[in-house]
């Protein structure tokens, strides 16, 4: 009986070795262990056998059992990954074909301009803070010492509304209502971006509409070398570490002294080509130190106070930074003008 | 203002310095160079000759055969100019000559003929057109006669001068005069100015007074006029080198007169008017207010209406010129001309510019009054034309002056102290660095220790505080010399605010589904204005806010809606073949209640977006899908949720918008908004396929927007879900029974969704099937199926009773 269940055993591993299909698997495992199985059957005669005999012939039977069980099992796994990976090989797709494209907008480049510079500034503690665009005569000009009839007026051209209400022409009216809300009394430094609008027509280098930072800090023993110092974190922070700067003397009716600031041309480190016009130098924003009369009509004693403000003009920035030539691409919305900046 | 490197020469030593290495100067000391422009080349072997005569060309028409003296020979020369002609002095190039452009002068043969050099143009000797005299543009030029022969020409002509483009700002009056210039010049180079000659050799018996007499009516608008009287003058052109020089500036040489008190006008800035003492027809200047209703006949034969805020000199009965603006036709100077009356005086600045903002007629005198002239320099200026007319227009100055002179001379004083000079320039200059600069600007001080009073010169006017002088010493000492400092203060936190935060919120939000973000124009079009208003500000009533001067008709209004640039932006892009766009923009519309506007109108923050094209385009799988009203509701839905506010959206019929795919927004029964789709007619107007829109009062939302983030506790007992689907009838709003199923179902409703809607076969008409996917959840024990079931059961009956719906079997 011994010599038969290792008969059986051998022809049924031998069966299990060959087999391809997991179906063909399983009847050889039923035609062996099943009710009616081989080996089943050679037990059925174990109630002849001697009682000596009975637990050895247990202990093969069992063994068998076990041989041909974990052969199946075995086996099945071994079938059940060949039939995996024969399907997973079927799935295989064309990765080189486009994605389903997920649409995402972006900032207007100006945005991200402005948003730059806002960071930058807020970094240093500035506050941002922002002001009607249609401006009352007296925030516009006189609080900035621009009284009616100055000649400084005809640098700026603006829009009337009426003889008294006007589009800003700049930013610097949010400076006089800061100074104004702050009643005289607390330092402060803050900058202010914003639409403004000119009395232009518009072309490659002129809007009627454009974006302007300014920025205003007043507080007791401020130094002109500050505003310096200011203006060259920002020149370097926008435009490279390795930018210098220079200030010249100007006029702004609102700062006394007055400054422009260059910085050095990129395109040829200051040797002079033609996007600098041969000078070396490209001017980028304009500064000074607060005039005292601005100062007295904000409400601060300019014998107590003094301040430095400054004011650029995002478009020139992106202009210079990115090479844009026409002006007037920032407002078109040109989709394909969009998307190049978007990412900035 | 224009300044010719050469005439600055006069009055400084320029000491060899190159022009750009000058302008570079200037401009770093603060009035900026905005070009350099050469008149034109030195140039060698080209002298002054003597045509001795002038015959045909025997072989060519259109050639001259010309003997021509250059003081060491007799050249022949073939010319071809049409105006050659004997007996004129003209510019010779002689055999070896080298011309501008390397054009070399040889020994030739023309047309048979020897030609041993040539008979030059100013242009072919370099000279811009824009400095060559209108006569001569056309053909060779001829020289005055009194020049010598065999001269070199290129100082004659100026040839080797380089003309710098002063950029001279409002408070810079002082710069607009060669002499201004001159002290700014000299304050940088560190030299002295030499002043011009002012005093005359006239030994006349006869006095001006005995001429002309002054009476200043309105005298406070003109402090000072002086009426100077040359008799005898021979009208004649200028001197060669006074018409290079006036060319230099940009103006025209006209005769030895003008020319003089133009250029007196650009050495001291002092305008000056020359009227015919004959035609003046009056022994009396009367200064005073023009009559309303009063006319006069300018220079360029214009009729002028004037009016009581016009400035006229008149002969005491009618005017003869606008005050600094420009003379009258009537007493012009002509070449009959032989008594002049100089007048040299202070006009108000401000009454110059209303005159010539009015007429139009702005002109380098007016200018020049309108930013203010220097009170010592107005009568030296007279003196210095007396000079000039009596050496190149053989005049006879009379002596003494006729005048009226109330004009304030006085000298303002400023104080300073090295300390407060260094504290607010953050710099270390000395005492002596001090008193160096203020000598080398030639202002008279006064030094105590470390204290200056310092005496400004009236050419100076922009100066009058401390402020003032510390640009100048700052400037004079170099802005390269301040350090780089960092304002000390104090420690002010810099943050955005919540509201700016917000904002920037949105735009990321917006950006983030797939909106382009716009910047269109503020000013819009009358047609643009009316357009696409959301419907809580048209109820308002607003009147458009309109440019008192427009610039064009395209930018008149001030915008009530983002929307009509919107759209603008999406036709300019599909005019462009780029079909499918996404946009958007924040930003203010203007609000104004008033007819007549008075106040500053409301700026409302809003924000809107535009859609046109696909919205899903992936091709090869086959899902393209156009943009719809559910694309643009998601993202305002979205946009609402980022700010934590339920909104409500309401069926709406609006002007501009599609009737039946338009709904406003509600913010607690507040429209804060709308969207749908545009107008098809609107669409196609502005040659758009179906666009939708949305704008939303970004200023209502962040107003009601609350940050007060607290902690809801995760539930932890299971939900149960329940899906119905009802019968509803066609014109029953979704959203209506949604409401009704969340108020019935609450507290145990946690959310309604709606995943089905069905409408056709198997449903009677009229009739529509949607299904709603309820969540049921108690936070604080686990849910028994009968209150489920008690529930649904009450919401089934409420549906049944308010919206005769039944549940779909």
């Amino acid at each position: 009986m011994k010599e038969q269940l290792e008969a059986l055993q051998q022809e049924a591993l031998a069966k299990i070795n060959d087999v391809n299909e997991m179906k063909n698997l399983q009847d050889i495992r039923v035609a062996y262990l099943g009710k009616k199985g081989s080996i089943t059957k050679v037990l059925k005669g174990m109630g002849k056998l001697s009682p000596e005999e009975r637990p050895v012939i247990g202990e093969v039977a069992n063994n068998v059992r076990n041989a041909i069980t974990e052969a199946v099992e075995e086996k099945a796994a071994e079938l059940e990954e060949i039939a995996l990976n024969k399907q997973l090989e079927e799935e295989t797709i064309d990765v080189t074909l486009p994605g389903r494209k997920v649409n995402v907008g972006g900032p207007h480049l100006l945005t991200s301009i402005v948003e730059e510079i806002e960071d930058l500034f807020i970094g240093m503690g500035y506050e941002v803070k922002e002001g009607p665009e249609v401006e009352t005569d007296y925030y516009n000009f006189e609080a900035l010492n621009l009284p009616k009839d100055h000649p400084a007026r005809d640098m700026q051209d603006s829009f009337y509304i009426t003889n008294e209400l006007l589009l800003r022409t700049h930013t610097s009216p949010v400076q006089a209502r800061t100074m104004e809300a702050y009643k005289g009394q607390k330092p402060f430094k803050m900058i202010c971006p914003g639409k403004v609008y000119r009395r232009d027509s518009d072309d490659a280098t002129h809007s009627h509409q454009f974006t302007q930072i300014e920025g205003l800090l007043v507080d007791k023993n401020v130094r002109m070398s500050d505003l310096k110092g200011t203006l060259d974190k920002f020149a370097k922070h926008m435009f490279g570490e390795d930018r210098e700067i220079r200030l010249r003397p100007s006029f702004f009716p609102f700062t006394e002294p007055s400054v422009e600031m260059d910085i050095s041309c990129k395109v040829c480190n200051g040797e002079g080509c033609s996007i600098c016009k041969g000078t070396g130098w490209i001017e980028i924003l304009g500064g000074g130190m607060v005039h005292p009369k601005v100062l007295e009509m904000g409400g601060y004693d300019p014998k107590v106070y003094s301040g430095f403000a400054f004011g650029m003009g995002p478009e020139r920035i992106a202009m210079l930074k990115y090479g844009v030539s026409d002006i007037r691409s920032f407002y078109t919305n040109d989709i394909r003008f969009l998307k190049q900046y978007h990412h900035a | 203002m224009y300044v010719s490197y050469n005439w600055l020469n006069q009055y400084v030593d320029l000491g060899g310095i190159s022009p750009e290495k000058l302008a570079e100067k200037i401009t770093k000391s603060g009035i900026e160079i905005e070009g350099i422009e050469y008149f034109g080349e030195k140039v060698t072997d080209v002298v002054v000759g003597h045509v001795l005569s002038c015959e045909q060309h025997p072989n060519a028409d259109k050639l001259s055969l010309c003997q021509v003296d250059v003081g060491t020979e007799t050249l022949q020369i073939v010319c071809g100019a049409p105006n050659v002609a004997e007996g004129q002095k003209v510019a010779v190039a002689k055999p070896g000559a080298v011309l501008p452009g390397g054009f070399k002068i040889k020994k030739v043969k023309l047309r048979g003929v020897e030609s041993n050099g040539m008979i030059c143009s100013l242009q072919e000797l370099g000279v811009k057109e824009k400095f060559v005299p209108q006569e001569f543009v056309d053909g060779i030029y001829i020289f005055q006669d009194d020049v010598e022969i065999g001269q070199d020409v290129t100082p004659l002509l100026n040839l080797n001068d380089a003309v710098l483009e002063l950029d001279v700002l409002a408070n810079r009056a002082d710069a607009l005069s060669m002499l201004g210039v001159a002290y700014e010049v000299a304050a940088i180079l560190d030299k002295p100015v030499d002043l011009p000659t002012e005093t005359t050799n006239s030994n006349e018996s006869e006095d001006a007074k005995d001429y002309i007499s002054v009476e200043v009516e309105a005298n406070d608008l003109n402090k000072y006029y002086s009426a100077f009287i040359i008799k005898d003058v021979v009208i004649k052109p200028s001197p060669l080198w006074m018409q290079n020089y006036l060319l230099a500036a940009g103006i025209r040489p006209i005769n030895n007169v003008v020319d003089i008190t133009n250029y007196v006008l650009l050495e001291y800035g002092q305008p000056l008017h020359a009227f015919d003492y004959d035609k003046f027809a009056s022994d009396k200047v009367l200064v005073r207010r023009a009559n309303d209703g009063e006319g006069i006949v300018t220079l360029d034969g214009q009729t002028r209406k004037l009016s009581n805020d016009d400035l006229v000199i008149t002969n005491g009965l009618v005017p003869t010129a606008l005050a600094g603006v420009m003379g009258g036709l009537d007493s012009e100077v002509t070449d009959e001309t032989s008594t002049i009356l100089l007048e040299a005086a202070y006009f108000d600045g401000t009454t110059v510019r209303r005159t010539v903002k009015k007429t139009g007629l702005r002109s380098e005198s007016s200018t020049r009054f309108e930013k203010g002239v220097d009170p010592e320099r107005v009568k030296r200026a007279g003196l210095r034309a007396c000079y000039l007319l009596e050496k190149y227009a053989e005049g006879k100055v009379l002596q003494g002056v006729s005048e009226y002179d109330d004009l304030d001379y006085s000298e303002k004083t400023v104080v300073i102290e090295t300390n407060h000079v260094n504290n607010r320039l953050g710099s270390s200059i000395s005492d002596d660095e001090i008193a160096a600069i203020l000598s080398r600007l030639q202002f008279s001080f006064e030094q105590d220790g470390s204290e200056f009073t310092i005496h400004v010169p009236t050419r100076r006017q922009d100066i009058s505080i401390f402020e003032d002088m510390l640009e100048e010493i700052a400037r004079i000492y170099g802005y390269d010399h301040l350090p780089f400092t960092l304002p000390e203060g104090t420690g002010q936190v810099g943050a955005l605010t919540e509201y700016q935060q917000l904002k920037r919120k949105i735009r990321a939000y917006l950006q983030g589904v797939g909106l382009m973000e716009n910047r269109t124009y503020s000013l819009i079009s009358e047609h643009d204005v009316n357009k696409l208003i959301s419907p809580e500000i048209r109820e308002q009533n607003p009147v458009p806010i309109a440019l008192a001067k427009p610039m064009s008709e395209d930018h008149k209004y001030l915008r009530l809606s983002i929307l009509p640039g919107l759209v603008r932006s999406l036709t300019y892009n599909l005019a462009r073949n780029h079909a499918d766009v996404a946009y958007y923009e924040t930003g203010a519309v203007y609000i104004s209640k008033e007819e007549k506007i008075t106040k500053q109108p409301q700026e409302n923050l809003r924000v809107a977006g535009a859609v046109t094209g696909n919205w899903v385009d992936h091709k090869w799988q086959g899902e393209v899908k156009p943009v719809d009203f559910y694309v643009v509701k998601g993202i305002v839905e979205g946009l609402f949720e980022q700010l934590k506010l339920t909104v409500k959206f309401e069926q709406a019929k609006l002007e501009d918008m599609h009737p039946g795919r338009t709904a406003v927004i509600k913010l607690e029964d507040q429209v804060v908004g709308f969207l749908g789709q545009l107008h098809p007619i609107l669409a196609k107007e502005a040659d758009l396929k179906e666009t939708y829109v949305f704008d939303i009062n970004l200023d209502s939302a962040l107003e009601a927007y609350e940050n007060e983030p607290s902690y809801v506790e995760i539930p932890k007992y299971p939900a149960i879900s329940r899906d119905i689907a009802f019968i509803l009838d066609k014109s029953t709003s979704a959203g209506d029974v949604k409401n009704l199923i969340e108020s019935v179902g609450a507290p145990l409703v946690q959310s309604v969704e709606i995943f089905d809607l069905y409408e056709g076969e198997h449903l009677e008409t009229g009739k529509k099937s949607i299904a709603y996917h309820l969540v049921y959840q108690d936070p604080e024990k686990t849910l028994k199926d009968e209150e489920v079931e008690a529930s649904y059961q009450e919401i089934v009956k409420a549906v049944e009773s308010q919206f005769n719906g039944y549940v779909r079997s």
